[in-house]
């Protein structure tokens, strides 16, 4: 057997410190098997010495897939001892790709270090810069060097790795950010530790397991029931107002004041401006601004007024000019409609707003409307809006910006009121009724929050472990 | 059928990725559909782009009024397209040392970095800067006590400003603690982590619910008025 070029028979076994020199002693086979068996006996009889102060091991550690996810997590479970258990620790088999890359990081940690210290020590003396970089470099091969020789020296042992830590009081936990193709599926040990730090004989899983991606995730369940729930109030109302329910729907202040708006801009001989908010058209609240565009437009030609659209987004420009068509074409006046009036900006939140504050103050629009998505710019725009006397009429589902646009416009459609917008402005009884369809969805919170209360309360005054595990699953499962 | 075709686009690719969003191995296709609209996107940027220079172009031509505005405008736009796309000043990069492009346009010390740091950043920082301005003059308007709702915000305003601030927290102090809830400081926190958080809940309950019910209308194409019609 070689070591490093050396041959292991032939190695002088140093006694200790004023023992009997044992020079030239060759050792016989057998007598060398002897000294590994007692060796490896008096680390066994030390380990268990050890774990004798330790608490027992967990029993029963099974790995188990966890059902109805997206993969890449496993169960693992366990059996707590009947020994006082502070928390468990879960340790995991790595593969040997895993020790490689361990190993090299590590190695690459410790040249690191080893280079650092060098470098501080030696500029802290005043060594020359070059001189530093040659000795750090000698010392981080040398610390990765001796890093190697001691991995090489445990290669082919099992490596575990902590992944997870649990209570005492758990018997089990999930594993995830796992590989679903790992080689040889996964192996865990749980370790039990006491109080006082000892730790227990790892128990290991008898069986490997590979998590694998399930048909649907049961973590969106709820998510899912109520989607359902929502969509099919809405479209059951939908149903109901085709067969002719009367709907009715509560006045809009914001909404009625459009015509008013578009009148008043047609009276002082000044145009109308128009914008859908700074997003592009995957954003819903472009659309709902788009939706009220095409009233606005509509108002406009038969008024005979003039509606001004600039954009910061290609396509909700290209969207906004169908939308102005449609609508003009609508009103009996497709040549009045002017495609120039639909016009992109720029892409830049302040280079829009810039354009949009200069424009208003040289062209002081009589009506401006803000319907989508606004950022910092709303304010900025709602005061240059107010400051040229123009009556504004504001829409958005941006909290943050609402109390901005109510400060500086005259109307503004705060949250579902702005959604609400398309089924007021038309009028249709198909559009209606999905407003009655969200409102069983403002029933649905309504309970859901009052029932979430009382639970909450009730759980606080009694200390009822129940009710915390409903309040728990409700917050936990049902609404996240 | 120009109506039908989007609808039907619209209707199948919405449902599929509401669906997907429940199915883990369709779930990658929600990042196909946002990749797919993002190409949609930056090929419509050329229709911005040419519809920009046409507006600011015909503006300049007819000297209407504020013309050199737009002429700034068409400047601005063909110096920075141009310094990006021939890529001046840009040094190689470190992967690629031996051709002179290879670096990226943005890079530190590149012409178009050069017009970024010091001529679109300040301008952007001065459109912002003026909301502080914007900021007072709203709230003077919004905080006069005309009737009892306007009170009641005025001075919920006035104890969320004062307790922000040393003076507030000065101005208390000498509250005994078991009235310490009392202390401006402390009002402050409790009206923007209740009530405060109690309204934006209100509305963002709504806000989700409309963007359901929107998007369910449109989906089945109850609202095609985004289409151009009714």
């Amino acid at each position: 057997m070689h070591i490093k070029g050396v041959d292991i028979d032939h190695v002088r076994i140093k006694p200790p410190l004023g023992g009997v020199p044992w020079e030239g002693v060759r050792m016989a086979r057998r007598q060398r098997l002897l000294l590994a068996a007692l060796a490896i006996a008096a680390i066994g009889m030390a380990a268990s010495a050890g774990w004798a102060d330790g608490p027992a091991p967990p029993t029963n550690v099974v790995a188990k897939d966890r059902p109805w996810d997206v993969g890449g997590a496993v169960v693992v479970s366990w059996t707590s001892p009947t020994t006082p258990v502070e928390s468990f620790q879960i340790l995991r088999l790595m593969d040997a790709a895993e020790v490689k890359q361990a190993n090299r990081d590590a190695r690459v940690a410790a040249a690191s270090d080893a280079a650092a210290a060098v470098r501080e020590r030696l500029s802290a003396e005043g060594v020359a810069p070059e001189d530093v970089q040659l000795q750090a470099r000698e010392a981080a091969q040398a610390a990765a060097a001796t890093l190697l020789s001691e991995q090489e020296a445990t290669a082919g042992e099992p490596r575990w790795t902590p992944v997870a830590v649990a209570l005492g009081s758990q018997t089990s936990v999930v594993v995830d950010r796992l590989s679903d193709d790992f080689p040889g599926g996964y192996r865990f040990q749980v370790v039990a530790i006491a109080s006082d730090g000892t730790r227990s004989i790892p128990a290991e899983t008898t069986v490997a397991v590979t998590p694998s991606r399930q048909p649907f995730d049961g973590g969106r369940l709820w998510l899912a029931i109520i989607t359902v729930v929502l969509c099919g109030a809405v479209l059951t109302f939908i149903a109901a107002a085709r067969r002719g329910m009367p709907l009715k729907i509560r006045k809009i202040a914001g909404l009625a004041a459009v015509d008013e708006a578009v009148g008043r801009a047609t009276e002082m001989g000044r145009p109308v401006l128009f914008i859908p908010g700074t997003q592009d058209m995957n954003e819903i609240q472009t659309l709902a601004g788009i939706t009220v565009l095409s009233r606005v437009g509509k108002t406009a030609a038969e008024y005979d007024a003039q509606v001004e659209v600039p954009t910061s987004r290609s396509l909700v420009m290209t969207a906004a000019r169908e939308t102005m068509h449609a609508a003009y074409l609508q009103a009996g006046r497709p040549d009045a409609f002017n495609p120039d009036l639909v016009y992109y900006v720029t892409d830049e939140q302040f280079g829009f707003v810039a354009y949009l504050s200069g424009m208003m103050v040289r062209e002081k629009p009589a009506a401006c409307f803000y319907m989508g998505a606004f950022f910092a710019e709303s304010l900025i725009l709602a005061e240059t809006g107010n400051s040229v006397g123009a009556i504004q009429i504001a829409g958005t589902a941006q909290p943050a910006q609402l109390p901005f646009f109510v400060a500086a416009c005259d109307y503004t459609l705060i949250g579902e009121e702005f959604f609400a917008a398309s089924a007021y402005l038309s009028g249709e009884p198909d559009q209606l009724g999905s407003l009655k369809g969200q409102d069983v969805g403002k029933l649905i919170v309504a309970g859901l929050m009052v029932v979430g209360c009382l639970i909450a309360t009730a759980a606080s005054i009694t200390g009822s472990e129940m009710l915390e595990g409903i309040l728990s699953y409700l917050k936990n499962t049902m609404l996240t | 059928m120009k109506r039908l075709i989007p609808l039907w686009i619209t209707a199948v690719s919405g449902i599929l990725l509401i669906v997907a969003y429940f199915i883990p191995a369709w779930e990658s296709w929600g990042e196909k559909a946002t990749i797919w609209f993002d190409v949609l996107a930056a090929s419509a940027f050329v229709l911005g782009g040419g519809n920009l220079l046409k507006l600011h172009l015909r503006k300049v031509s007819n000297r209407q009024a504020g013309w050199a505005y737009s002429a700034v405008t068409v400047a601005a736009f063909v110096v920075t397209l141009t310094v990006g796309l021939a890529k001046i000043g840009v040094h190689p990069s470190d992967n690629n040392p031996d051709f002179a492009w290879s670096g990226s346009y943005n890079s530190s010390g590149t012409a178009f970095w050069w017009l970024y740091e010091y001529a679109f950043k300040p301008l952007t920082a001065t459109m912002f800067s003026l909301l502080a301005f914007y900021v007072a003059s709203a709230a003077f308007r919004a905080f006069r006590a005309k009737n009892i709702e306007a009170t009641l915000l005025l001075g919920t305003a006035f104890i969320v400003l004062l307790g922000r601030t040393f003076a507030g927290v000065f101005l208390t102090q000498w509250l005994p603690e078991s009235l310490s809830g009392l202390k401006l400081e402390n009002l402050t926190v409790w009206i923007m982590q209740v009530p405060n958080t109690a309204g934006t809940r209100a509305i963002m309950i709504g806000v989700a619910l409309g963007i359901a019910s929107t998007s369910l209308k449109v989906l089945l194409g109850v609202d095609r008025s985004y289409l151009g019609s009714d």
